[in-house]
């Protein structure tokens, strides 16, 4: 491809590939402060390229490929390339990745004890770590949290934070001084815009975590914390799992252990603020 | 008309994980995973112990646990269900 750009992030490294110069400078000055892939070798090839030859110029549209392929997604208009690449990139992860059991969760760190925070869109994943991340936690990632069958351990993938609508402005409050990509308006997932997790995030990337924590929040509610049960906590999280099906007896294995050895709470909550304060009483509960 | 036979899953086909009222089951014939509400694992673990018929499965659990009436047609539903699912034989 005319520009590629390669970066690893966590213990995965991604190699992206595009028809414009555009998302890929984008992607270079957001990312300029992570490691290359290990030995120089990508795990997943990403591309943003365009359907037809004169797409690259007359109204650019691009359309994400890779090592998998999802054949009915829509193109996104140009300006939207750094989400392209964002998305290509989750779904090189959530299709391809088989040395870690995927869980669509955010991650945050205290004292070698992860804490993990999973629930559809609009649940507040992103928003909650970056706040809690604000308040001395580590920052392992918004997006996946990547088990180890092996070892139990949870290990970070601190991508860019994707900020959506309202979480914007409260993660710009939080973070005064982060470093922040530029405001996509009107992208099929709303207004969008990324931020840098913070240098420690990104230092600390290579250093796994016990799971101590499995939350479960929901934004929007009256302040109330109730215990998940153990069997509705691990039927939510083999659907909060990208390859649960895939990774089969490991993922089985995996899965089972983290429920058996994490206690699993649901948080409803009115506000930020709110969160963090009923997230630290469950903390210092354990 | 003999009675049928019921036997387990071969050993080691399964994985099971108790998880609270439910039990996980693994099944690694088919690499799918089954939630399991009382009795189906008491059923799997019966049949562990070497092939059953009905009545004899029936005689075998309430050594372990009261059982109400009604019970055998019951335990016949939650065997045919089984059999379904494909974690137990019917021979």
């Amino acid at each position: 491809m005319k520009h590629a750009f390669s970066v690893r992030i966590g213990p995965v490294g991604f190699r992206i590939g595009s028809d414009w110069r555009a998302p890929i400078a984008a992607l270079e000055t957001l990312y300029r402060d992570y490691p290359q892939p290990h030995d120089g070798i990508p795990d997943f090839t990403v591309r943003l390229f365009a359907r037809r030859p004169w797409r690259r110029f007359i109204r650019p549209s691009v359309e994400i490929g890779g090592d998998y392929m999802l054949p009915e997604a829509a193109p996104l208009p140009l300006r939207q390339g750094l989400l392209a690449a964002e998305m290509a990139m989750n779904l090189q992860m959530a299709l391809g990745a088989r040395r870690y059991l995927l869980l669509h969760a955010s991650a945050v760190e205290r004292d070698g004890r992860a804490l993990l925070m999973t629930g559809i869109s609009g649940a507040g994943k992103s928003t909650l770590a970056t706040l809690l991340a604000a308040k001395g936690w580590r920052f392992m990632g918004d997006e996946f949290a990547l088990l180890d069958p092996a070892t139990g351990l949870i290990h970070a993938f601190p991508r860019l934070i994707s900020l959506k609508n309202d979480a914007i402005a409260a993660a710009e409050a939080a973070w005064p001084d982060a470093r922040m990509g530029p405001l996509l308006p009107a992208t099929p997932k709303g207004d969008i815009r990324h931020m840098v997790p913070d240098a420690r995030a990104i230092a600390l990337m290579d250093m796994p975590a016990t799971p101590a924590l499995l939350l479960f929040p929901r934004y929007g509610f009256e302040a109330e914390t109730r215990p998940v049960p153990p069997a509705e906590a691990f039927v939510r999280m083999t659907q909060a799992s990208t390859n649960y099906v895939a990774l089969g007896e490991a993922g089985f294995r995996a899965l089972t252990g983290l429920i058996a050895d994490v206690p699993s709470v649901a948080v409803d909550y009115p506000d930020g603020a709110s969160a963090i304060d009923q997230v630290e009483a469950l903390w210092s509960a354990l | 008309m003999p009675e049928p036979i019921f036997r387990a899953a071969p050993d080691g086909s399964l994985l099971i994980a108790p998880l609270d009222a439910f039990t996980a089951a693994y099944h690694r014939a088919s690499g799918i995973t089954h939630l399991l509400a009382e009795p189906a694992p008491q059923i799997l673990a019966v049949l562990g112990e070497g092939a059953s018929s009905l009545d004899a499965l029936l005689a075998r659990l309430g050594r372990d646990y009261d059982l109400d009436d009604g019970t055998r047609e019951a335990l016949a539903a939650r065997l045919d269900e089984l059999v379904d699912a494909g974690l137990v034989e019917r021979a």
